[in-house]
């Protein structure tokens, strides 16, 4: 890439309170890592209190994930993993002038993520179905044993479903990127969206290869 | 860094014309769509004071109600709102955001020589959710109302009746907007420094504000998390909190206190971070033992994180659990007193000038003096026993909260308020508001540490009749204190009628802000300052050295 194009690319998206571009990139990036934290202390108040309750209520909770469908759990870890290769593959496209790459990447992992809600929504309407529900809607007198997986269904409602928010919230996202990156405004000179957003796709990814196995794979 | 110094020199020379930041867009459109920090913090600092004074109107209420003891003027069931109100308006909506969001959001960039904050629209975005958070509490109050106390403690709070979910959620929201403000001042400080401006050339305030910020960052999403668990709680009854249902109450403590406890330093630094500025000021002196102010700000912010369970010795954790919380509590005393020793050693031959800002900073040393050590009482677990839920502990953090954090807000706005607003206020009137704020505190919180370690508990809306004189002698304490704020809004408001008569540095301090004009053109600086030399470099002659 010429330094001509350079140029362009810093002047079209350097904000006016920075001095350089690449001091706008590590602020960037220096707020993605703090965000980052935020919620990695937020999902961790969540394992804590689950690892406690499981503690205390082991029957309950080893009954409660034999409701959970591991297959699918399965697939969903595959879908997360490839997702996150794909996303990959975009940030590096997008960082070597590969319009096109980038924007087919960007397409997959937009792919995987609507395949991980379309099996959560399955999953979800089956426990819907059987009675599975948190708190004072479970119906224990349809599915039988310690009353207590009432409990864990209110955790795996509440952890899947904030993951599952989590994974909206990126598919918005990198339906933007891709916008963007079909309107080519990434190049190797400027590609900090997709950068950070790869960054917070990944953690999504992350959190759920923990939930995985704390929720389906207790036994 | 040379060149790209001039670079942006050039540029800004070229699109920018030296309009004062007030005057540069006019209408309510354009401070509505501003992403200038200092807009910004202004907006910030009208909310805050608005919630300030609602928060003021409950805690006059509360004290007019305790004038006897029967009651006076509400039911019971009214008192317990209206303490529970006053808790939540001035925890959530007015300290944590008071010194922040208001004071720094303002000084922050100014101060590193910054054009403005990392992230300036996420910063108004912060407003707007601030601004949300706000509007459900309002709702809260206005439908039902909650009487569980500030805490939400678990199971009362998920079985009582009103609106304690919404209030929950006003919580949650106002989490958020601390959350971003946070991030966006680590980054600031990490990234937007002058150049030349290494992390021993900011002035204290910076390090106290970064302390803030990461505390903002890595506490606030645990109540964030809590808080919404509570929610679920109330609405699924899925029983993580609720002992009937199998879950554990002190769950909720434990998790309510490791992002509270650390708030409460969220509360503290920043005053500590004004103080930092006062002094020297003041004093025309370099401020004694810098890097030991700079670290024991971030020492209180990494302790903080371990010193929730002293909350919780009465709630029958366990005794282990008790002696280490209590003998880290302790440490809290080590960086508090490094500080404090600091700032007193640094009047020291001095040429002291005792200006309204200055009142108030020594009005800060006494009355967190008193705090902090009544704080060692409390995390003492013999002593605690006794006093735990006394009015000893409403006294002790009244003048943690408000003698020491609100009166060093006080400081800062009487100190920036010239800069803000470009205006001088009465000082005369200024000195005799802080002396009524000084001594309406004191009469009406010193008479509760006897009231508590007579047995006198929190909360409570009848009591003994012998406890009578003392809680006259606390109301009418908060008459004073009321007659103190109301002349300090007359003449706040009275100089804003004025023309803009304030110099660009009328305090002769040399910090950065100080270096550009009252109040400062939107970009801050004409150029970006090129640093030389510590903040506090007083022994160099005016006009030389650094910001000459």
């Amino acid at each position: 890439m010429s330094s001509h194009s350079h140029e362009v690319a810093e002047h079209r998206f350097r904000q006016h309170h920075f001095v350089t571009a690449d001091q706008q990139l590590d602020t960037s990036k220096t707020g993605m890592w703090l965000f980052l934290a935020t919620e990695i202390l937020m999902f961790g108040g969540l394992f804590v209190g689950y690892g406690l309750m499981q503690g205390v209520y082991p029957e309950a909770w080893v009954a409660g994930h034999h409701h959970l469908d591991r297959v699918l759990g399965a697939v969903n870890t595959v879908f997360l993993l490839c997702s996150s290769f794909s996303m990959v593959m975009a940030v590096h496209y997008a960082s070597t002038d590969q319009k096109s790459k980038t924007v087919m990447n960007l397409g997959i992992t937009l792919a995987f993520a609507f395949a991980f809600l379309a099996i959560k929504y399955i999953e979800y309407s089956h426990k819907f179905h059987e009675g599975l529900l948190p708190g004072r809607y479970f119906r224990l007198a349809e599915v039988g044993g310690p009353p207590q997986q009432a409990m864990f269904f209110g955790f795996y409602f509440m952890m899947t479903g904030i993951h599952g928010f989590h994974v909206l919230i990126g598919i918005i996202l990198i339906a933007w990127l891709m916008v963007r990156a079909n309107r080519g405004d990434f190049s190797s000179a400027y590609y900090t969206p997709v950068d950070l957003i790869g960054l917070y796709w990944h953690l999504v990814d992350l959190i759920w290869i923990y939930l995985f196995p704390l929720l389906y794979l207790i036994s | 860094m040379a060149d790209t110094i001039t670079a942006t020199h050039i540029s800004g020379h070229a699109d920018h014309h030296d309009v004062d930041y007030l005057h540069d867009g006019k209408g309510l459109k354009s401070w509505l769509t501003t992403v200038d920090h200092k807009r910004i913090g202004v907006m910030y600092l009208w909310s805050i004071l608005f919630m300030f004074f609602l928060g003021g109107v409950f805690a006059m209420l509360i004290r007019l109600e305790l004038l006897t003891p029967k009651q006076t003027i509400m039911s019971a069931e009214t008192y317990n709102k209206v303490f529970t109100l006053h808790g939540a308006i001035m925890v959530f909506l007015f300290i944590i955001p008071s010194v922040p969001a208001a004071l720094a959001n303002f000084v922050l960039p100014l101060m590193l020589g910054a054009k403005d904050v990392a992230f300036p629209k996420l910063n108004l975005f912060s407003w707007y959710i601030y601004m949300a958070g706000a509007f459900i509490a309002i709702a809260a109050m206005v439908t039902g109302g909650v009487d569980t106390g500030w805490t939400f403690y678990t199971p009362y709070s998920t079985t009582t009746d009103g609106s304690v979910a919404l209030m929950t959620f006003a919580a949650f929201v106002l989490g958020f907007s601390s959350i971003l403000t946070g991030v966006n001042f680590v980054a600031t400080i990490h990234n937007l420094r002058a150049p030349g401006m290494g992390w021993f050339d900011m002035p204290l305030f910076c390090w106290g504000i970064y302390s803030t910020a990461l505390i903002q960052v890595l506490a606030t999403p645990v109540l964030a998390i809590t808080l919404l668990l509570l929610i679920m709680e109330r609405t699924f009854g899925i029983g993580i909190f609720d002992p009937k249902l199998g879950g554990d109450p002190v769950l909720f403590q434990h998790f309510f206190w490791f992002y509270s406890h650390p708030a409460v330093y969220i509360m503290i630094l920043p005053g500590m971070a004004i103080i930092s500025e006062i002094i020297p000021t003041f004093s025309q002196k370099t401020i004694f033992g810098y890097r030991a102010i700079a670290f024991s700000s971030v020492a209180i912010a990494l302790v903080s994180f371990i010193v929730w369970g002293h909350h919780m010795f009465t709630s029958g954790q366990s005794q282990l659990a008790s002696a280490i919380f209590s003998f880290i509590t302790f440490f809290v005393a080590v960086p508090s007193a490094i500080k404090t020793f600091n700032w007193i050693v640094t009047m020291y031959k001095g040429s002291v000038a005792f200006n309204a800002p200055m009142l108030y900073a020594l009005s800060f040393l006494l009355l967190f003096g008193i705090g902090g050590l009544t704080g060692i009482f409390l995390g003492a677990v013999s002593v605690d026993i006794h006093l735990h839920d006394t009015y000893f502990v409403v006294a002790h953090f009244h003048y943690v909260m408000m003698g020491s954090t609100v009166i060093a807000f006080l400081g800062g706005l009487h100190y920036w308020w010239p800069k803000m607003f470009g205006r001088m206020y009465n000082e005369s009137a200024a000195r005799v508001s802080c002396a009524l704020v000084f001594i309406g505190f004191n009469t009406t919180f010193l008479p509760q540490f006897v009231l508590g370690s007579r047995g006198m508990p929190r909360r409570y809306y009848n009591y003994l009749p012998e406890f009578q004189f003392l809680h006259q002698l606390s109301t009418v304490g908060s008459w004073i204190l009321g007659l103190g704020f109301l002349i300090m809004a007359g003449y706040l408001f009275a100089s804003l009628r004025k023309k803009m008569d304030a110099p660009a540095n009328p305090w002769h301090s040399r910090t950065l802000e100080w270096q550009t004009a009252s109040p400062p053109i939107t970009h801050n600086f004409h150029e970006i300052p090129t640093i030389g030399g510590g903040p506090y470099d007083y022994y160099r002659p005016v006009g030389k050295g650094r910001n000459a």
